[in-house]
């Protein structure tokens, strides 16, 4: 069975169309790239998946699992193993890290019959997802992203995917604020997780994290619609030509 | 266990026979407020002559104020006329009018000690239904009274104290809040059951935190409380007030007086955690809160700190306040106050700088929810004797929904250059994109309400004492509940 069915799925914001009918199968141990023009509506795809309210979905359907996703509130979205990583992770002031990460933890676990994870326990697990993205132990004693540079958030969304293991991982821009180093270990710590139970959605703009994270499909979304599909070297394209051959090539779809 | 489940029936058994039920007639006293009355809860409760003089000036002053109608009206809530011929004035303790079984407490009560986690004997106690086993911590009170005599530390209810320590009571009580300062403190000084009395003598540190939890099991208190706490020189003290489960009370009026007495080198913590019933989701039948709490810090480098968690009553009216007379002395007010349904809360504090080098600090946190309206009223008063005085204001608010409101009055009256003031304020509303950022973790929009609301008062709660400050939180949690879809 697919992890996950996209079918004709159509979204609406603020009564604009963003999504208009959007198909996706993603199977277990695969790793897809969506890439597409600033505004196409990748992270609009990415939030409602992760059952974002505030979209209103129009039309199609999301099986998850086999389960119906639409049908979930986000919490439950979450604990049947789907983790957005935030193209704009949000500050919670008052939170500390840590505390924050182990009650989430404890959410999934508790979702799934398993016993809540005390600090004692939880700490030794801690330590070795920062070891893996180089983070300072620091940083955790801090409000949730209060204060955190771009860099630090983005690290700090893959730290929580670490810890929270789900089953399917989108991550909305990842590399967006990372410097050089970084993005070599947070692909590093994304690369650790796959695994043929596990799949991820990569969206991104460049090529230069599709190097490090290499997917087995790359997708092009534009104008709320998925365009073009092919394998990583439909990424080398786009980096060579850009999108405006390809969205020329969309004129003569049915509307 | 099975002889515990018999002893307990036993003991149920043995109060219903030899209850309380014919003592009610005897005890209680008719409705109305007059001297009489005054005269009578005197005579009750065995006082000396000097206390009944206190309470007859008190009663007299008061008659001239609702003569001229000076019930208070400047606070920010609304409440129907209070008839003061139609509150009965004096009952004796078990004599409160009881409910006969759990079955007639309002269901979203129990549900509540449910989520507290208060044992089912306590739950009775604190829905007001009659016990039916022998309920107090009486052995664990004794021994820790024991202790705390062995420090020359008083600890004891008001009435006690009138009685076996009449010359520290007459030396003290009034002269924090005189039985003039204001209407429901006048009311009070006329009319006062019980409450609690302490005294901690010269160079003492009291090692326990003194609760009233302990003393409430031996001996309720009414609806017009009074408390003293001194502190004599060099010693230090903490108590904690009231407890998380709400308390259902018949008397739907509420009129405490608290006085802290801080002498040279003394340091006072008074922790509040208050929950009276609300009233239901229409806010009917809750508890109206009129307290006057205030203290002196009246001795050099002496300290005073307030920190009060109120999530309960209908109508909250509350000051909690500290006059720094003595030099280099400090004042602290630490609050979380939420509102909910359609609860209404207009609380704060005065600082009042009268010494050199006085410093205080106010935090207030004010959480509003559903229908429910919050009001921070504070004053900073800088004398001109105050050379080098210092005040901090931080005063927030959290909105959640759009139909609750925030209001903030502060009052700032400086008269000597040298004073320095700082004030911070801020709204903020809990945003849907850290609600969907925490529930996308997994948590649900309870939890994550309750953890941003934890956050928002981490300052506060961090000056509770542990214990508590897990309580706190976890009745924050509660009276949460429902407030987002
Ligand atoms: N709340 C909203 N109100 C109105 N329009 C919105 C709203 N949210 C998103 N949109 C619009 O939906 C479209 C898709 O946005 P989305 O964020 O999904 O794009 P994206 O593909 O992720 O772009 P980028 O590459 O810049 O991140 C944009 O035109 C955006 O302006
Ligand atoms: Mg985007």
């Amino acid at each position: 069975m697919s992890l996950l069915e996209i079918k004709d799925l159509k979204v609406r914001v603020d009564n604009h169309d963003i999504l208009k009918g959007i198909n996706l199968t993603v199977n277990p141990g695969e790793v897809h790239s969506i890439m597409g023009p600033n505004g196409s509506g990748k992270s609009t795809l990415a939030q409602v998946l992760a059952r974002r309210e505030a979209y209103a979905v129009t039309g199609g359907e999301v099986l998850f699992n086999g389960k119906d996703l639409l049908a979930m509130k986000p919490e439950e979205a979450a604990c049947e193993g789907i983790f957005l990583a935030f193209q704009y992770p949000v500050e919670i002031p008052g939170i500390g890290n840590a505390y924050f990460l182990r009650s989430a933890l404890n959410a999934v676990r508790k979702y799934h019959g398993q016993d809540e994870m005390d600090a004692m326990d939880f700490l030794p697990l801690f330590r070795e997802k920062l070891k893996l993205l180089d983070m300072d132990e620091k940083l955790m004693n801090r409000s949730v992203n209060e204060g955190f540079s771009g860099g630090e958030k983005k690290r700090n969304e893959i730290l929580q995917m670490a810890v929270l293991q789900p089953r399917l991982a989108i991550l909305d821009e990842t590399d967006s604020g990372l410097d050089i180093d970084a993005l070599k270990i947070v692909s590093k710590g994304v690369n650790a997780m796959r695994s043929p139970d596990r799949a991820m959605i990569v969206v991104t703009h460049y090529q230069r994290l599709l190097n490090e994270i290499v997917p087995d499909f790359v997708h092009v979304l534009a104008n709320g619609r998925i365009v073009k599909s092919g394998g990583p070297e439909l990424a080398l394209e786009l980096e060579e030509k850009g999108y405006a051959e390809i969205e020329d090539t969309r004129q003569p779809m049915p509307a | 266990m099975s002889t515990n489940v018999d002893t307990i029936r036993d003991l149920a058994e043995r109060e219903y026979k030899w209850g309380f039920i014919s003592n009610i007639e005897e005890d209680r006293v008719p409705k109305g407020l007059n001297e009489e009355t005054i005269r009578l809860i005197s005579a009750k409760k065995q006082e000396p002559e000097f206390m009944l003089e206190w309470r007859l000036k008190a009663y007299r002053h008061w008659m001239s104020l609702e003569a001229s109608q000076a019930e208070p009206k400047w606070a920010n809530v609304k409440y129907p006329p209070i008839n003061y011929q139609d509150i009965a004035y004096y009952s004796a303790p078990k004599q409160k009018p009881k409910l006969e079984s759990m079955e007639q407490v309002d269901p979203e009560l129990l549900r509540t000690y449910e989520k507290l986690g208060i044992p089912l004997q306590e739950q009775k106690l604190f829905a007001g239904v009659a016990v039916d086993a022998v309920f107090d911590s009486v052995s664990v009170a004794t021994t820790f009274k024991g202790k705390l005599a062995e420090m020359g530390i008083i600890f004891c209810s008001f009435s006690e104290a009138v009685r076996n320590h009449p010359e520290l009571v007459q030396k003290y009580l009034g002269s924090v809040v005189p039985y003039t300062d204001n209407f429901f403190a006048t009311l009070n000084s006329a009319v006062f059951t019980d409450g609690s009395f302490v005294y901690v003598p010269k160079g003492v540190r009291c090692p326990l935190e003194l609760s009233t939890y302990f003393r409430i099991n031996a001996a309720e208190t009414g609806q017009f409380e009074r408390t003293l706490i001194v502190a004599d020189e060099g010693a230090s003290v903490s108590y904690l007030e009231g407890c998380t489960a709400p308390i259902r009370d018949e008397n739907q009026l509420h009129a405490a007086v608290v006085e802290l007495v801080a002498l040279d080198n003394a340091q006072i913590k008074y922790s509040t955690v208050q929950n009276w019933y609300p009233g239901d989701k229409q806010g009917k039948g809750g508890i109206y809160n009129f307290v006057t709490k205030r203290g002196s810090c009246r001795g050099v480098n002496s300290k005073i700190s307030w920190t009060q968690v109120e999530t309960g009553s209908a109508i909250t009216w509350k000051y909690p306040s500290c006059i720094l007379q003595g030099d280099n002395s400090v004042g602290e007010f630490y609050s979380v106050a939420l509102t909910n349904n359609y609860q209404q809360a207009d609380t704060g504090t005065k600082m009042i700088h009268l010494g050199k080098n006085t410093r205080s600090t106010i935090v207030s946190k004010g959480i509003s929810a559903g229908h429910g309206q919050n009001t921070y009223r504070g004053q900073v008063k800088i004398l001109k004797g105050a050379t080098g005085a210092r005040n901090y204001t931080q005063c927030d608010s959290l909105l959640i929904g759009d139909k609750c409101g925030a209001h903030t009055f502060p009052y700032i009256d400086v008269r000597n250059a040298s004073a320095r003031m700082e004030h911070e304020a801020s709204t903020s509303k809990i945003g849907e994109d850290q609600m969907f950022y925490l529930r996308q973790r997994g948590l649900t929009a309870e939890d994550a309400v309750s953890m941003i609301v934890n956050g928002f008062c981490k300052r506060v709660f961090r000056e509770l004492p542990m214990e508590f400050a897990v309580e706190a939180q976890k009745l924050l949690s509660v009276s949460l509940e429902g407030s987002v879809g």
